[in-house]
């Protein structure tokens, strides 16, 4: 298990190179930044290079890339155009998200998880063709107009939540915002676990368990249950991942000043610093989501075993 | 329990990794307070886009800001423009070149510093450095020995530190030799470039630009970049314009939908940007709390003259023909809603009367009339390779909407689908190259926000040659001449005269059609009341008082 870990660990420094590599080959591709920082007047030659000089835009890119690896290996992240060190912003950032994410993926696993065992339980019953029409329409309407109508609908009209969330954003002010992102996979974590309940109630340790003579409640949770939720696990941890990096839209919508607002200001800015130091933190998230999930998996069912 | 023992493990190996990362870190964030607070005024703001240095600052929201904590030597009056004295006494010259500026004595920056001829002279020398890299530095280009401190050539080094033709009086008087004449270089001193700085940013530049000290009617109370910035009224400021209210929060936000909605949930006092798709609603929703007025902005269409497609000498009818062709009327009332007016001239309607604007001087060159516009084209040879495409950016600003009625309004009067189509260019940066590189083959958008209410500055930067914002790289003597004359003109009426003598040589050659004066647009809530924009479309927040 430990050998495993460590095997895995050491499996993301390449991803993690060739993943940062590719970010800002494709944010340099974006185009030379520094016209924009003049707005809709011609910058004069002599400022812009000067500028060009102190980012490093002349050098060749492989150059540029060394560099700023470098940077990264002693903790500096570079400077956003606003001349704020770019781990201030990620200070700043990155909890506010994680918060989100947090309120969200708790959505996914206590809405999610307890419709999917219901609907799984009862299927073709009432309950359960509701459940699934409600996904369904979750599913099709895209985020923004959900945020926008629920923004309006809690904060403007019936004022039980303030339309967006205030700079130091506590839990309880993202309850909305994480609902909001969470709905879309809530559906889908509600089909997946509803599916896998119906096909493992016919599993044979389940006939067994019932046959021994156990209460049902211990026949669903620690033998029905813990059995169907590997693939409901393997979506929630990829989830995370793009949760994190996906909150662009639910972030910009509820004023949430986090990884999704730094993201699209960094590529609005065509700010190579911002926007790869933030999608590297990104890229680890994924990678350590992915390894808890591996993980989990032999917690979840004995049968698999990792040397 | 084995189980037991695995999830553990699990835990802890990603709680190690977290750990490495250092992702655990929380954040101290101290709320900001802020709220519904006693006479504080919340508004909404965005994110600025470079450090808050007055020579650094070249967009609206830091410029807000800058307003804010910062007082010149002159100030625009919020309603006519006009540049008042602020700090400066008298501002007096013989010739139109050598100015003598002398200023009031009883002005101090907020940690107590006296405001002297030094404080101008350093910050407009830093200002001006090229090693300072400031992106307002073309500001003093005027000023004697500009072309020492900040040579124009990539890779120059500059051979002065400071500027030649600045030169210490006394602690209340100094001197500034231009290097042309320029009549009413006075009146381009309310612009935030030319405000004074205290010694403390030049001795402790970061902590400076964490917490910006200045010598306007607020101070800053606290600031956390990219989210707020709490400003307290500033007790010890003696202007004659203090504010009228405790404070200004000022809140960052992305989405200008979301401030709109936080104005009608009364989280928010004031909004200064109406969202497009709220601008059926608004009046509705603000009643009289809504304000639309003219601002310094102009959108045009420029062409590339350096391109062959446009460089021929009947190539003027064509372009006049598609300033005929465009019925901006129809434009600015079914997409922008009434918050664009259609424009009659090179300037804007900011300027009154006696600062330079005439209604209709384009006349009926910017008036839509199809027949007389296909039948300019004609003769103009037709459209270069019969067809034109219109190019904007995508990223920003919703230009696609109208960008493409423009196309249509010109496709119905040549009676051809195929005459203009819309050319996005992905980001606003990319379409500054093309445009500063010189690789444009049609004509493409181009907005001008007047930096002071001048005639001059809606007309020398942009159409005299070689200028820093000549995109059409538009040249003709005639225009030079005129332009020239002008500066030199000490009596204003005349020179504003001169002015739009040379604005009639645009309408010949037509290098840039103007389409539309933009207006400036906000909204505010029931709990404030007297609040203006100014003519660059920014509230006038130390006029704003809480109910």
């Amino acid at each position: 298990m430990g050998r495993y870990v460590i095997r895995r660990l050491l499996q993301m420094i390449p991803v993690f190179i060739g993943s940062t590599f590719l970010i800002f080959f494709m944010v340099y591709a974006l185009g030379d930044p520094v016209a924009a920082l003049f707005g809709d007047r011609a910058p004069d030659p002599a400022t812009a290079a000067r500028i060009r000089a102190d980012l490093h835009l002349n050098d060749p890119l492989w150059k540029q890339y060394l560099l700023y690896m470098g940077n990264i290996f002693r903790g500096d992240f570079g400077t956003a155009f606003n001349g704020q060190p770019v781990t201030e912003l990620l200070r700043s950032a990155y909890p506010i998200t994680i918060r989100l994410t947090i309120v969200a993926i708790l959505f996914e696993i206590v809405i999610g998880i307890t419709l999917g065992v219901v609907t799984g339980m009862k299927r073709g019953r009432p309950i359960d063709t509701g459940a699934l029409l409600l996904t369904l329409i979750v599913v099709s309407i895209p985020t923004f107009v959900i945020g926008y109508v629920l923004q309006y609908l809690f904060g403007v009209k019936l004022k039980w939540v303030s339309p967006s969330v205030s700079p130091s954003a506590p839990f309880n002010e993202l309850i909305l915002p994480g609902l909001v992102l969470a709905l879309v996979s809530l559906a889908y974590v509600t089909r997946l676990t509803r599916t896998s309940v119906a096909e493992n109630t016919r599993a044979d340790y389940v006939r067994t368990a019932v046959a021994k003579g156990l209460p049902r409640r211990r026949v669903v949770v620690r033998h029905l249950l813990r059995n169907s939720l590997i693939p409901v696990v393997t979506f929630i941890g990829t989830d995370i991942g793009a949760l994190m990096g996906g909150a662009i839209v639910t972030e910009r919508i509820y004023n949430i000043h986090g990884v999704g607002f730094q993201l699209y200001q960094g590529i609005l800015r065509n700010n190579a610093p911002t926007v790869v130091g933030f999608v590297t933190i990104l890229v680890l998230v994924f990678l350590l989501a992915n390894l808890l999930v591996d993980l989990l998996y032999a917690v979840l069912d004995p049968r698999i075993r990792y040397a | 329990m084995r189980g037991a023992t695995r999830l553990k493990w699990a835990v802890c190996a990603t709680a190690v990794a977290l750990a490495a990362v250092g992702c655990g870190s929380s954040s101290d964030d101290s709320g900001g307070g802020g709220g519904s607070g006693s006479g504080v005024v919340r508004a909404s703001w965005g994110d600025p886009q470079n450090p808050l240095e007055p020579a650094d600052t070249n967009e609206v929201q830091g410029g807000k800001v800058l307003d804010m904590i910062f007082r010149g030597l002159k100030k625009y009056d919020p309603k006519t423009g006009k540049a008042t004295d602020m700090i400066a006494d008298s501002i007096t010259t013989t010739d139109s070149q050598n100015f003598d500026i002398k200023i009031k004595p009883d002005w101090t920056f907020s940690n107590g510093e006296k405001v002297t001829a030094d404080s101008f002279i350093n910050a407009w020398n830093y200002g001006a450095l090229l090693k300072n890299a400031q992106l307002n530095a073309y500001f003093f280009q005027y000023i004697d020995g500009y072309d020492k401190v900040h040579p124009d050539s990539e890779g120059a080094k500059s051979t002065a530190t400071t500027l030649s033709g600045l030169t210490k009086v006394s602690d209340t008087e100094f001197k500034v030799k231009l290097n042309q004449k320029f009549s009413t270089f006075p009146d381009t001193l309310g612009y935030s470039a030319y405000y004074p700085l205290p010694k403390a940013f030049f001795d402790d530049h970061a902590n400076w630009l964490k917490k910006p000290i200045g010598n306007g009617p607020y101070t800053v109370q606290s600031y956390q970049k990219g989210s707020q910035m709490s400003l307290k009224k500033w007790d010890g400021y003696k202007g004659p314009d203090p504010a009228q209210n405790g404070g200004v929060d000022l809140r960052v936000y992305t989405d200008n939908n979301t401030a709109y909605t936080d104005l009608q949930a009364g989280n928010l006092d004031l909004v200064d940007d109406i969202p497009a798709s709220q601008l059926k609603n608004v009046k509705s929703d603000l009643g009289d709390r809504y304000i639309n007025q003219p601002a310094g902005i102009i959108q045009t269409l420029a062409f590339p003259l350096y391109n062959s497609r446009w460089s021929a000498a009947d190539s003027a009818k064509v372009r006049q023909g598609l300033s005929m062709a465009i019925n901006r009327k129809q434009i600015t009332d079914q997409i922008f809603q009434q918050t664009r007016t259609p424009a009659t001239d090179w300037t804007s309607p900011v300027l009154g009367d006696s600062g330079g604007f005439k209604e209709g001087l384009c006349g009926d060159e910017c008036t839509y009339n199809p027949t007389k516009a296909k039948q300019l084209i004609q003769e103009g040879g037709g459209l270069p390779g019969g067809s034109i495409t219109i190019g904007y950016n995508a990223d920003t600003g919703s230009h696609k909407e109208w960008v493409d009625a423009v196309c249509n309004s010109i496709n119905n009067v040549l009676g051809n689908n195929k005459a203009c189509v819309g050319a996005p260019t992905g980001t606003f940066a990319d379409f500054r190259n093309k445009i500063t590189n010189k690789q444009m083959n049609n004509p493409f958008r181009s907005g001008w926000q007047m930096d002071y209410p001048l005639i001059q500055n809606f007309l020398q930067p942009l159409y005299f040659t070689n200028a820093s914002s000549n995109d059409s790289h538009y040249s003709n003597a005639n225009f030079d001449k005129l332009v020239n004359e002008a500066n030199a003109e000490p009596d204003t009426a005349k020179a504003v005269s001169l002015f739009q003598d040379a604005e009639k040589q645009l309408v010949k050659d037509m290098p840039a059609i103007p389409l539309w004066y933009q207006n400036g647009s906000a909204g505010y809530s029931d709990k404030v009341s007297n609040v203006l924009l100014n003519p660059f479309s920014v509230p006038v927040y130390n006029e704003i008082k809480v109910n």
